[in-house]
């Protein structure tokens, strides 16, 4: 039954195929402009470590300006000061933590066909690695010694160890930073969340780092933040060290905590914390500190922006006229067949048969405007991609559960355009349409 | 024309005439906030800079050799990018504006630094750093040789004089003469204005204090070193490879990062503005023509369902252009329903659209202005169908169909 129905779908379609061409170049515009929104908001709003969502929590406290708040989710600074960094690692009140800064660094490689160049390091403690689930192609994170005694130790990624040594294993291998030598203990496979959840001060879309070295040595070598520094409150004394000692908030700490349980120990160490400083003269503003898991951090720092939920919404009303657009034309084509149905009706087809058969023939037109608009969404998103840097392209891509969405959702739209008018079409008395004949 | 028959005629047939009307209150909706997003980015992008963004490029040199002496080094490149045929000048300078990046501080009225500041973006540039961006002060003096310090950025501290943007001073200073005030970072040291540029913008385009800067006389001494140079006219990519050449040949310890024009860190910055407007004049060209299309196909259906009424009122002695104002007439009516539900529809999603970018809400005139062109459209749209209508022959009513 449904292969004749199908047959008799493409026989009408064939019939009329100016008005089969328009219909199904509606739906694909429509489906395409939806789906090139849709695929944007897609790669913008997920959360590539979802499965530990509820163990990873970004810590906020609030250090700033008594005079006015900062302006960030919960009102608090979205980094921490060096000074509440160290005592938080000190203290080590959740079963792994970390705290990590970008900075910029000179390479020189013992290779003299390399010329020196400036990589972006990120600067933590091993406990980066396991927490983000870091996979390693080689080796694996430095020892608790290196993170405690600044050695000289590091992580590549798997595009810096390419170029430097053209991704054969460099563990023990040796490489020039800012003039110091460095061991490589490991190596990463490629790894680039999207959006980059752990860092979303320097472009949730931005590449990750070349490499990373022990967060013990930003003393030693007077390492500065490439990211996003803010300060409200003058260093005491114009040093590296005053900067340390400062108000100035530039670093990014991350706590795993496995259960509820630990997440409001937690909680209750950082108020204890916060109210231990507020009697050493610090935290002038209302004691505050937040704990948000990797969706609620994702969401609270708009990591999508505005201009995309616009789009979204502009193309699914965009998508609403071209599904009126088709409903008003399928109308018009099964109302000129009227005579057809009247004779089928008074032959004895069933009301339920013909409305299958109509319905078959709005589902092949939406699969068919489905197939062309996963197409048109293809060429949107790469024109985006063309307009955009590779950072920022990076959102404009189509992977197979958009391509599934985008089908669906035509077919979905089609046939609820359909129901309308082969409804109306079926309840035709045949009577009528038989006399006109 | 008369409308009563038009009207009881289009009650008996409602559903296409819903479906366009809905279409074209969608359009609507659609068209008028695009052209408003689309008008506030362009007006946006469009601000003058202060500066001749276009002949400006960015040297970025990083340093590799322990023994490497920063202040020799920037004086060594100064002399050297001054050098190059097609240079206007050059001058150091911390970020890049117009990149969305860069420094900003608070600034205060009061020593003790008491209640709301101002944010300002703060360039650090030496005496040639205002006519390295094409800038001029309008009012007290530029700075001089002497007023320029070199620092290390860690024990940096601010100058005590700076020139600032006429927004900054009007900001501060309500209604007074920035000239010779004084402000406040964040300690007890005084800063006075000794100039005042009209217009320089700054790093964010998005933030509100855009149009607010300081020029302070410093150049930092830091591995990283950064220089701004403007060419002549037209010489601007030609002068970059030498300056890449020359620059990469010097020996001082440092290599050359990357040497970009001004307007690469300006159209990267805004790219997704760029992008979103490009969507927003794509999607809106083809919801027109889409909307064209349909009340195309569904007046063509309706001229070929009333083949026979036309022909007998033909025969009965309508005109032919009885006929065309007919369909314009109906056509018109339908439009008129859509595009009243549409302004509706228009001011409900501008509604949301402001709360959410923070912007003035939509001038009046874009919907008086939105429905005539959806009026206009509809009529061009039913134009041929209405002509095809006209043709048929009154004879046709004596045959059956």
């Amino acid at each position: 039954m449904f292969v004749y129905n199908l047959r008799l779908a493409l026989l009408s379609m064939r019939r009329n195929p100016v008005l089969t061409l328009l219909m199904v170049s509606a739906i694909a515009i429509g489906i395409g402009m939806s789906t090139t929104c849709l695929a944007i908001f897609h790669v913008m709003s997920g959360n590539p470590i979802a499965y530990k969502n509820d163990q990873l929590y970004a810590v906020q406290l609030d250090n700033w300006d008594p005079a006015e708040a900062y302006t960030g989710p919960h009102d608090m600074p979205t980094q921490v000061t060096y000074l509440d960094a160290t005592a938080l690692m000190k203290a080590a009140k959740a079963p792994h933590q970390n705290v990590a800064f970008v900075s910029g660094l000179t390479l020189q490689s013992d290779n003299p066909a390399i010329k020196p160049y400036l990589i972006v390091a990120r600067v933590t403690y091993n406990d980066f690695f396991p927490m983000f689930d870091t996979p390693f192609e080689y080796g694996g994170p430095w020892g608790n010694d290196a993170d405690q005694g600044a050695q000289q130790v590091t992580v590549l990624s798997e595009e810096t160890n390419e170029k430097l040594f053209g991704g054969a294993n460099s563990v023990g291998k040796e490489v020039t930073l800012d003039n110091r030598r460095f061991r490589v203990v490991g190596v990463l496979k490629k790894w680039n969340p999207t959006p980059k959840f752990y860092d979303l001060e320097n472009g949730a879309l931005d590449d990750g780092e070349d490499l990373y070295i022990p967060f013990s040595l930003t003393q030693p070598m007077e390492l500065h933040s490439f990211g996003n520094n803010s300060c409200w409150k003058d260093t005491s004394d114009h040093t590296f060290q005053g900067y340390l000692n400062s108000e100035c908030v530039w670093l990014q700490f991350w706590a795993e905590l496995p259960t509820a349980a630990a997440r409001d120990d937690y909680q209750q160490f950082l108020n204890d914390y916060v109210k231990e400083q507020k009697k050493a003269g610090r935290f002038p503003r209302p004691a505050k500190t937040y704990l948000s898991n990797v969706d609620e951090w994702l969401k609270t720092n708009k990591v999508v922006p505005d201009e995309v939920r616009v789009l979204v919404a502009l193309s699914f009303m965009f998508l609403a006229v071209c599904m009126l657009n088709t409903i008003g034309l399928i109308l018009a084509k099964f109302l000129r067949r009227s005579g057809e149905i009247g004779l089928r009706r008074a032959l004895g087809a069933s009301r339920m048969a013909l409305f299958r058969q109509y319905l078959v023939e709005t589902g092949v037109i939406g699969l068919g405007g489905g197939l062309l608009g996963i197409g048109v969404g293809w060429i949107g998103l790469f024109g985006l991609r063309h307009m955009l840097s590779s950072d920022a392209g990076r959102a404009a891509h189509l992977d197979w559960t958009m391509v599934g969405v985008g089908l669906l959702l035509a077919v979905v739209a089609s046939m609820l355009a359909g129901i309308y008018p082969a409804w109306r079409v079926v309840r035709i008395p045949p009577a009528l349409y038989l006399k006109i004949q | 024309m008369e409308i009563r028959p038009i009207l009881s005629a289009l009650l008996r047939n409602k559903t296409g005439a819903i479906l366009i009307a809905l279409q074209i209150a969608l359009t609507l909706a659609i068209i008028c906030n695009s052209v408003f997003i689309i008008h506030d980015r362009m007006v946006k992008m469009a601000r003058p800079t202060g500066m001749d963004a276009d002949n400006l490029f960015v040297v970025d040199m990083t340093a590799y050799s322990p023994t490497f002496n920063a202040e020799s080094a920037i004086h060594d490149h100064l002399d050297l990018l001054r050098g190059i045929p097609g240079v206007v000048d050059v001058s150091p300078s911390q970020a890049i504006p117009l990149s969305g990046g860069g420094w900003s501080d608070g600034l205060y009225n009061n020593p003790e630094q008491k209640g709301a500041n101002t944010g300002a973006g703060v360039f650090h540039m030496d005496e040639h750093g205002l006519n390295t961006l094409g800038a001029k002060v309008s009012e007290g003096r530029n700075f001089t040789h002497d007023d320029v310090q070199y620092q290390n950025q860690d024990t940096y501290i601010h100058p005590s004089i700076a020139i600032v943007t006429r927004a900054l001073g009007e900001k501060m200073f309500p209604g007074q003469d920035p000239m010779g005030k004084v402000f406040y970072e964040n300690d007890p040291k005084p800063v006075t204005i000794i100039g005042v540029v009209d217009t320089l913008e700054g790093y964010w385009p998005s933030w509100e204090g855009f149009e607010r800067q300081i020029i302070f006389p410093t150049v930092f001494t830091r591995p990283n070193n950064r220089y701004m140079v403007r060419t002549l006219p037209g010489q601007r990519d030609a002068v970059m490879k030498v300056a890449e050449q020359k620059l990469g040949d010097s020996h001082d310890g440092d290599f050359v990062r990357h040497v970009r024009a001004l307007t690469w860190y300006r159209d990267r910055n805004n790219e997704s503005d760029h992008a979103l407007l490009v969507m927003l004049t794509v999607m809106s060209g083809l919801i027109l023509a889409i909307t064209a299309l349909g009340i195309v196909g569904l007046a063509s259906f309706s001229v070929s369902q009333r083949t026979k009424q036309i022909g007998t009122r033909r025969a009965l002695g309508a005109r032919r252009r009885d006929i065309v104002n007919y369909f314009m007439t109906e056509n018109w009516l339908i439009t008129s329903i859509g595009v009243t539900l549409g302004s509706i529809f228009a001011v409900a999603l501008n509604y949301w659209l402001v709360s959410l970018f923070k912007v003035p809400p939509i001038s009046w005139y874009y919907i008086p202005v939105g429905v005539l062109c959806l009026w206009a459209l509809g009529l061009l749209a039913v134009l041929g169908p209405a002509l095809k209508a006209a043709a048929i022959p009154p004879a046709i009513a004596t045959r059956s169909v």
